[in-house]
């Protein structure tokens, strides 16, 4: 069931972001664009590629430097709490790996440390349990598939029960079955713990089916916003995948 | 701030447990080195050396550029592992400071002095009858200004690395072995050319090695080497860190963080 937004404008803002600029030398990757996501809702960051949407997010990870703009949350400036914020949230994408060389145990406690989590065994153990990958915790993370890497990634990004976790496009290279599945995932930590969710990925099927709002970029600029449902009918298109196309292809027709 | 440094020794020591090439870095060249300075010097002793105990000063200086080494490159590739590995998001986002990894960075190079010191003491004791202990907590001092000029050169290689990509990383096994020539490892600065003199009582090693040679051959530690070693290396450290944050920064602004391969 689609979320009440005259309710959900009005939860506070996880994760703000005011007029955030980056530019490259000459080029401007993000044109001081400004965003809020609500807590407890998935939010989906699209466009097409070169759209700004990596840079807002390593941005957002303190990872780039933004020209000028702020970015807050959890109600902190992540340039003065930087610490305090990243422990509250996580990251998982299938483009960056986990050292293959430890076994996936051994990465998931060199993690549980990194992050302060206190009872790191019970901890590991309950979201291994919750992910399904208790029983490949002795394996080495060079023996995994794509979709098991994936899990892992996921049961990282969940360790320091995060209220907060950006995923960059958690289900790429996964198999359709495994994709379904991750989506099932996502839609539970939403549900049974309440975490914020900023989402990337170019399925437009995937993004209709779990986001509860989404936000396209386009040249460094935010171009449209809403729920799904609201862009098919504003955009008076079948579905997200054509309206994505049609806001991809604005600035190749122009 | 503890967990986060522990986090990332125990990684490393994970990847030591079960990587033949990091244990043949550790074990294996520092042995291979020992074994023939050593010889060499046996062969040198035969020689009238005016009284000179040749074996000590070798073995002493071969242990000592050992552990200066290991101090480098502990910190270069623990640096470089993250990048080899494509971990280095993973690691940046949690809320580990730029600090606290090099912290982490400086504390596996402890470790793996304290490894070498243990097996080229053993080697040189049982190959050469060379007791590097005898000389109590004389050449501590000495040890500890080693470990700090090897943190301030893995520093500036990372922060090389940082700006100029893993093209920069033959410096983290290459670097070292442009002081060496100046620094009087094996020989007094007195037997280096006047130019070169200049640049060596610029490296706060050369102080290290000066008094190693003095507590080997006499028992007593030259004050005035040890703390000019003290003032150089403090200096270096605060300049190093300098160069390291601006590096780090602006890495940060043109977004090559991710993308140093």
């Amino acid at each position: 069931m689609a979320p009440d937004w005259r309710y959900i404008n009005i939860m506070p803002a996880i994760i703000e972001i005011k007029n955030l600029k980056k530019k490259f030398g000459d080029f401007t990757a993000v044109n001081g664009i400004s965003f809020g996501v609500e807590e407890g809702t998935i939010t989906g960051l699209l466009g097409p590629n070169g759209a700004g949407k990596t840079t807002t997010i390593q941005m957002i990870l303190d990872i780039i430097t933004p020209t000028s703009g702020d970015i807050n949350i959890f109600g902190m400036n992540m340039k003065h709490d930087r610490a305090k914020i990243l422990s509250r949230m996580n990251f998982s994408s299938p483009y960056v790996a986990m050292p293959s060389n430890l076994r996936v145990w051994e990465n998931l406690y060199t993690f549980s440390r990194l992050y302060g989590v206190k009872d790191y065994k019970n901890k590991i153990n309950e979201v291994a349990t919750f992910f399904g990958v208790e029983s490949m915790l002795a394996k080495m993370t060079s023996e995994l598939s794509t979709g098991q890497l994936t899990r892992m990634n996921l049961t990282k990004a969940l360790l320091n029960d995060p209220k907060l976790l950006l995923l960059d496009e958690p289900t790429a290279s996964l198999d359709p079955d495994i994709a379904d599945k991750t989506r099932v995932i996502l839609k539970r930590i939403q549900k049974e713990k309440g975490v914020t969710i900023l989402y990337t990925s170019h399925n437009m099927e995937e993004v209709e089916e779990i986001c509860d709002r989404v936000i396209f970029l386009q040249n460094g600029n935010i171009k449209n916003e809403g729920t799904p449902a609201e862009l098919v009918k504003e955009y008076g298109h079948k579905d997200l995948n054509d309206v994505f196309l049609a806001i991809a292809r604005e600035n190749t027709n122009n | 701030m503890w967990g986060r440094i522990e986090g990332i020794l125990i990684r490393n020591l994970y990847l030591y447990k079960r990587s033949i090439p990091r244990i043949l870095d550790v074990f294996f060249w520092p042995s291979l080195d020992l074994i023939l300075w050593g010889f060499l010097s046996l062969y040198l002793q035969e020689f009238d050396m005016s009284g000179l105990n040749i074996v000590t000063i070798l073995l002493g200086a071969i242990i000592f550029w050992e552990l200066l080494s290991q101090s480098q490159r502990a910190i270069s590739i623990t640096f470089l592992e993250e990048v080899w590995e494509r971990n280095f998001l993973n690691i940046f986002v949690t809320p580990i400071s730029m600090n606290e990894f090099l912290g982490a960075t400086a504390l596996v190079g402890l470790v793996r002095i304290g490894l070498v010191s243990i097996l080229m003491s053993i080697l040189a004791f049982l190959l050469y009858h060379f007791n590097f202990f005898i000389f109590g907590f004389l050449l501590i001092p000495f040890v500890i200004n080693l470990l700090i000029s090897g943190w301030v050169l893995g520093i500036f290689v990372i922060g090389l690395i940082l700006r100029y990509g893993t093209s920069a990383q033959v410096l983290a096994f290459g670097l070292i072995a442009i002081i060496q020539p100046f620094t009087a490892v094996f020989y007094p600065v007195s037997a280096l050319p006047e130019w070169a003199q200049v640049i060596a009582h610029a490296i706060p090693t050369t102080y290290v090695f000066e008094g190693m040679r003095a507590v080997l051959t006499n028992g007593n530690i030259p004050p005035m080497d040890l703390v000019l070693a003290f003032v150089l290396n403090i200096l270096y450290l605060g300049l190093v860190f300098l160069f390291f944050r601006a590096m780090f920064g602006k890495v940060k602004k043109m977004g090559r963080l991710l993308k140093l391969d």
